[in-house]
């Protein structure tokens, strides 16, 4: 029996430590300007703000459900940020920070959880594919969809394609994510399979998820996998445009495993309290992925008080946004229900359909008191 | 100037036909490619297409329809074939949860014109898992389109509007039936076959209404050939969702009676619904209810009773005087 457990920390890849310290990382140079790190940081503080007001728009009743990505920021903004507009992402529910590097709208994800649309946005235009909830299916389209970005011949040097899936360390529990690591492995297809691991898959910590440490899993199927700080925005920059050069170049797939922490609830739904220590939230904390470039570039004379204050009053500003976009995503019409099921006329749904419409307007001049 | 064709050699026509026509169309699945398929309905494709086109997959059926889907979004028609009935359940999440809701769940914006190309039934002496109907699971669910064929001209025309359809479509293949000949004009333009959608009076006839698809098309036609006590309407459904109720009803209400038979099992299989139908629409012109002869409510028997198991010739005709019995 092999003495290695999920536990068993490998070397992470690391840039950035969370006192902010730039170590930097001899297989992962990163060429960054003082400006790019500082429009990392405000990407990681607007999405938080997004986040928590998410949260609270749920508990005033605004919107059904919300997943929060609390602690999950630098995994997402910096591979978000890693990809290119011509790149493909598939997301599972969580991935409101790699959402908002692709230029989704935050009203467009709240209008999901409000329950007015399944995902309103282009996934085309966009590059970002719609949320996908049944866990890991997304890997499989993902490494189709790569699959025809081979067939485009849209592979090789340094224009070419790539794709990016998201899912978290349950999703590794599943056949879909183990069959999309093979099929992508014997089709050499330009994929990067991204984990955010933020050790817990609703109340099952990682250990009841896999023996092995995640990353390794891909050594089984023929491709690199690679542990980064997840709470490393600049670590994951890094690894991640590596790992879509690689792919984009006709190499093949890679699995990050990011190694994070989910500091909130599975869902609104969730209660963490009656699964897990306090302590282990205090310990996550001191790595908190914000912070440590608010000190990187406090130390480093890079951004003064007037940057950090005018990006909290963005923030403001913005919740405000979110607040008042929510409030207002109008209710479908009854007859949506109907809509885009089929491409083609469908005298089933048509005529169900037309029995609904008749239906209600039975109702029209009746009175709110009154039956029909 | 006809074709002389098999059910199996006509779909092989069809899909040679559409990968010439748009060079999106790919063919995927197990041994699709050098081997041409276990029923050999690929033949000859990996040849003249290439590796690139007709893409031996790992063995994972969920793999299969997850990749189809990933293709599919990058602008690509791919037909998928499923080994066997009783092999598409490994993707059954694929195909239920994924590719029959993206486009509602896009609200329109995403396609995902994936074929699934199952054969099934049974009737061919196979172990488990080999003869299964697993229809009223895909009837079942919204945003599929669900087709059959009984003869080799729906079967040459039939894969290729499938192929053209923007909806997924699961494309059932009588396995029993691959070796039925007749001739097929290829020659004639697409646009001059019947729609998918729309069932074919297969006989005419005026005293009792027998519903059949698939398989069970030629022993309905046999019934009626047999019964020289009474005039049997065969209808070959063709589409199982949607399902043409106006062809169904125009007959019903004709003749008075319907027998709808399936190798599918009899509670919450595709009778049941047509039966259902039927009585709302037809009820001032129904002689008798509805009869339903199909398989039993068990799992699928070892072959040596499939016999038994399988609705037959005698069992129809029963089915049709049970429905002179009122």
């Amino acid at each position: 029996m092999s003495d290695t457990t999920a536990h068993e920390e490998p070397e992470l890849i690391q840039l950035l430590t969370p006192e902010g310290e730039l170590t930097g990382h001899p297989d992962y140079p990163l060429d960054i300007s003082a400006e790019e790190v500082r429009a990392l940081y405000r990407d990681l503080v607007l999405v938080r703000r997004v986040d928590s007001e998410a949260v609270s728009l749920q508990r005033q009743g605004e919107l059904g459900l919300w997943a929060s990505l609390l602690g999950q920021e630098a995994a997402q903004i910096g591979s978000g940020r890693a990809l290119r507009d011509n790149d493909m992402a598939f997301p599972s529910y969580r991935e409101h920070g790699v959402a908002w590097c692709r230029g989704i709208a935050p009203k467009e994800l709240l209008g999901m959880f409000r329950g007015v649309t399944n995902g309103g946005w282009d996934p085309h235009a966009l590059g970002f594919h719609l949320y996908t909830i049944v866990i890991g299916s997304q890997a499989l389209h993902a490494t189709g969809y790569a699959m025809g970005v081979q067939r485009d011949g849209a592979v090789g040097g340094e224009n070419g394609t790539a794709v990016i899936s998201y899912f978290g360390d349950g999703a590794t529990s599943q056949g879909d994510t183990n069959e999309a690591f093979n099929f992508a492995a014997v089709n050499n297809a330009p994929v990067v399979f991204f984990c955010q691991n933020n050790q817990w898959a609703i109340s099952e910590p990682l250990e009841r998820q896999a023996r092995v440490p995640i990353y390794r899993r891909a050594a089984g199927f023929g491709f690199p996998g690679l542990r980064v700080d997840g709470n490393d925005v600049l670590a994951c920059l890094a690894v991640t445009r590596a790992a879509l050069d690689n792919a984009r170049e006709g190499n093949g797939p890679t699995l990050i495993e990011a190694f994070t922490y989910r500091m909130g609830a599975h869902t609104t739904n969730d209660d963490p309290t009656r699964y897990r220590e306090a302590a282990e939230l205090d310990e996550w904390k001191a790595k908190d992925p914000i912070l440590r470039v608010r000190r990187y570039l406090e130390k480093n004379g890079l951004a003064d008080e007037e940057f950090f204050a005018s990006v909290d009053a963005e923030a403001d500003k913005l919740g405000e946004q979110v607040r008042t976009e929510c409030r207002s995503l109008p209710d479908p019409e009854p007859l949506d229900i109907f809509h885009e099921v089929y491409a083609e006329p469908n005298t089933h749904i048509d005529q169900q359909r037309a029995e609904f419409a008749d239906y209600l307007s039975s109702f029209e001049g009746v009175g709110a008191e009154g039956g029909r | 100037m006809g074709t002389n064709l098999t059910i199996g050699k006509a779909i092989n026509a069809g899909l040679r036909a559409a990968m010439e026509h748009d060079p999106k169309v790919l063919v995927m699945g197990e041994d699709v490619g050098k081997l041409g398929g276990v029923f050999r309905v690929t033949d000859g494709l990996y040849k003249d297409f290439g590796a690139d086109r007709v893409i031996d997959t790992p063995l994972a059926e969920s793999g299969i329809v997850g990749t189809a889907i990933g293709m599919a979004l990058r602008g690509y028609r791919p037909v998928v074939e499923i080994q066997f009935d009783g092999f598409f359940f490994p993707a059954t999440n694929q195909t239920f949860t994924q590719l029959a809701k993206m486009r509602r769940r896009s609200a329109g914006k995403l396609s995902v014109p994936v074929v699934m190309r199952i054969p099934y039934g049974g009737g061919i002496g196979a172990v488990e898992h080999h003869s299964e109907s697993p229809e009223a699971y895909f009837l079942h669910t919204a945003g599929l389109r669900v087709v059959t064929v009984a003869n080799p001209e729906d079967a040459y025309w039939m894969i290729q509007q499938a192929i053209r359809s923007e909806d997924p479509v699961v494309f059932l293949e009588p396995k029993r039936r691959y070796y039925e000949k007749a001739e097929v004009d290829t020659e004639a333009p697409i646009a001059e076959a019947t729609p998918m959608g729309v069932a074919r009076v297969a006989r005419p006839g005026t005293d009792v209404t027998l519903l059949a698809y698939g398989p069970m098309v030629k022993t309905a036609l046999q019934a009626a050939e047999a019964d020289t006590d009474h005039s049997i309407e065969v209808i070959d459904l063709r589409s199982l969702s949607p399902v043409d109720y106006t062809t169904v009803f125009e007959s019903v209400r004709k003749t008075g009676r319907l027998v709808v038979t399936h190798e599918a099992t009899l509670t919450g299989g595709p009778g049941a619904e047509i039966a259902a139908r039927v009585t709302e629409e037809c009820f001032y012109h129904l002689e008798s209810p509805v009869i339903r002869v199909a398989a039993f409510d068990t799992p699928y028997p070892q072959s040596r009773l499939e016999e038994h198991y399988l609705p037959d010739l005698d069992r129809v005709l029963d089915g049709v005087d049970r429905a002179f019995a009122y």
